[in-house]
């Protein structure tokens, strides 16, 4: 029992990771830019909710739905002035622009706030510990809270991607921007409204660190590589495969923290190094790299 | 008030002029056939013509508009649609996908009318336009185009890398498009097929028109002349 219940939790925090990662699988697919600014502006989520539902007096939720438009404006203004000039750069300019993004962002965030850390679970009353106990089980109602909206979010976003007219225009400008241009499309429009909609995924993210955890200006750098490492083990661009690499993730956690609380954390980077370095086989580098190496010796 | 009038165009590959000082008008309803060697230019006058390249200089008037500086996705919502060389369909979407994505304009084109014109997608509608055959995939490229309702459809080598029954199972749905009223321009490698199915031809050679008149006014040794740069004269 005690090893379900260890799976058990690792596969609900999947769901926080796949909700983290959500964002940045979505605008990898489409755009092909690997946003590294991506847990900084989920931490940038965060307090501006913080901000927003202290500085009116609303309730969290409030505070998340004012947030999200705010969070889906500032992905308008992300692409704009950030990923489309530096894409004319090159494929290492954006990530370098989102690398320096990430910096400002934390900078910034610190010489506002400080380097308090801050949670949302005094705000959320119960909810923040409550649990169904079944047996010797127990199920966060807050870990499953943060599930339903990663599958929400990954389900919604593939309804949207193969039901609607914007869904169809995203996928033709991620396959080949000049043709879908050819066919009317406004890639512009586009790519500013995947951005706005992956940064919505964000916030949504930043919203669950903040109930579910605590933050601080520097929580961006671990988000962001929990975020990276479930899009690498969940396959580049592919959305359901995001929820089975938040999974992976979790569960590796969960039962690497159960061997050793050290190993938490460790047994997540491991099976991620795994995963990676299988795909790198698979994709040819390393058997193309072994090839080379048993002619040189031979 | 032609339709299209293109005046002193001039367009670049880097250094290489591709297109010198073109000229020339059309009317609404009109085929008109281009003809010429690889690297006459054909391509990059309907790429110009499309928005997919800048020319360096002239001007392209649609329906009395300068439309030289619009981008491609405006142009496309003005009336102008091209089935790229090469057809640039995106692998991974669907037949229908494909077409739906592209419904921009209002118009006598719909889903249902491009099948009648293209029978040949109805049995592929989801299959994914990677794994189609050529003639198949010229087929979709050509739905695709007509669901932006164009009042000027640019066809570019529409034949190029399909069989000959793919070729005609292309080739049936021009004169469906003509009695729809569409104005198109194709290019063409095939002169006999061009020469039947237009109703004026302009040939191009080294970036030039070096020859153009009524399809039942010009030979096809004339043609051929001008093809191969013998008797040149510039127009």
């Amino acid at each position: 029992m005690f090893w379900l219940n260890q799976i058990l939790q690792g596969i609900l925090l999947g769901g926080y990771y796949a909700l983290l990662a959500a964002g940045l699988s979505f605008l990898f697919g489409v755009m092909r830019v690997i946003n590294l600014a991506h847990g900084s502006l989920a931490v940038l989520g965060a307090f501006i909710m913080m901000v927003v539902y202290q500085a009116l007096g609303i309730s969290p939720l409030g505070g998340l739905l004012l947030m999200l438009p705010i969070m889906a404006l500032l992905g308008v203004a992300l692409q704009f002035l950030i990923i489309e000039p530096s894409l004319k750069g090159g494929a290492l300019v954006p990530l370098l622009a989102t690398f320096g993004l990430a910096l400002i962002c934390d900078n910034v965030l610190f010489s506002i706030f400080g380097a308090d850390t801050r949670s949302f679970a005094a705000d959320i009353g119960t909810l923040s510990y409550d649990s169904w106990n079944i047996g010797s089980l127990y199920i966060s109602k807050l870990a499953c809270l943060v599930f339903a909206v990663a599958l929400l979010v990954l389900g919604g976003t593939q309804l949207l991607l193969s039901r609607t007219q914007i869904g169809r225009r995203i996928r033709a400008t991620a396959e080949d921007e000049d043709a879908a241009r050819l066919s009317g499309v406004d890639t512009r429009l586009i790519r500013a409204a995947t951005t706005a909609l992956a940064m919505v995924m964000v916030g949504l993210a930043g919203a669950a660190l903040g109930a579910s955890g605590s933050f601080d200006p520097y929580a961006g750098g671990p988000q962001l590589l929990y975020a990276f490492e479930a899009v690498v083990i969940g396959g580049t661009g592919s959305l359901w495969g995001t929820l089975i690499g938040g999974i992976v993730l979790g569960v590796s956690q969960g039962v690497g923290g159960a061997i050793n609380t050290h190993l938490s954390q460790i047994a997540g980077h491991v099976v991620f190094l795994i995963v990676l370095i299988a795909r790198l086989y698979q994709g040819g580098e390393i058997s193309a790299y072994l090839r080379r190496l048993r002619v040189r010796f031979a | 008030m032609s339709l299209l009038h293109i005046e002193n165009l001039k367009a670049c590959h880097g250094l290489l002029v591709a297109l010198h000082d073109l000229s020339f008008s059309m009317e609404p309803g009109e085929v008109l056939g281009i003809v010429g060697a690889n690297g006459a230019g054909k391509s990059t006058l309907m790429r110009s013509i499309a928005g997919a390249h800048r020319p360096a200089q002239g001007r392209i008037m649609f329906r009395g508009q300068d439309v030289t500086r619009l981008s491609a996705h405006r142009r496309v919502r003005g009336g102008i649609a091209l089935v790229p060389e090469g057809r640039r369909l995106f692998p991974g979407i669907n037949v229908q996908d494909t077409l739906r994505l592209a419904a921009c304009r209002k118009g006598i084109w719909n889903f249902d009318s491009v099948l009648e014109v293209l029978p040949q997608l109805k049995p592929i509608l989801k299959r994914q336009a990677g794994l189609l055959s050529g003639g198949q995939q010229q087929a979709v490229a050509i739905g695709r185009a007509l669901m932006t309702n164009p009042e000027l459809l640019l066809l570019d080598e529409l034949s190029l890398g399909l069989s000959p029954v793919a070729v005609e199972g292309v080739y049936e749905a021009l004169p469906k498009l003509r009695q729809a009223g569409t104005t198109i321009i194709l290019v063409e490698q095939d002169l006999r097929r061009a020469m039947a199915s237009v109703t004026r031809l302009i040939c191009m050679l080294e970036g030039r028109i070096v020859l153009s008149g009524a399809a039942g006014t010009l030979t096809r040794e004339a043609v051929m002349d001008a093809y191969f740069g013998l008797n040149r004269q510039t127009h």
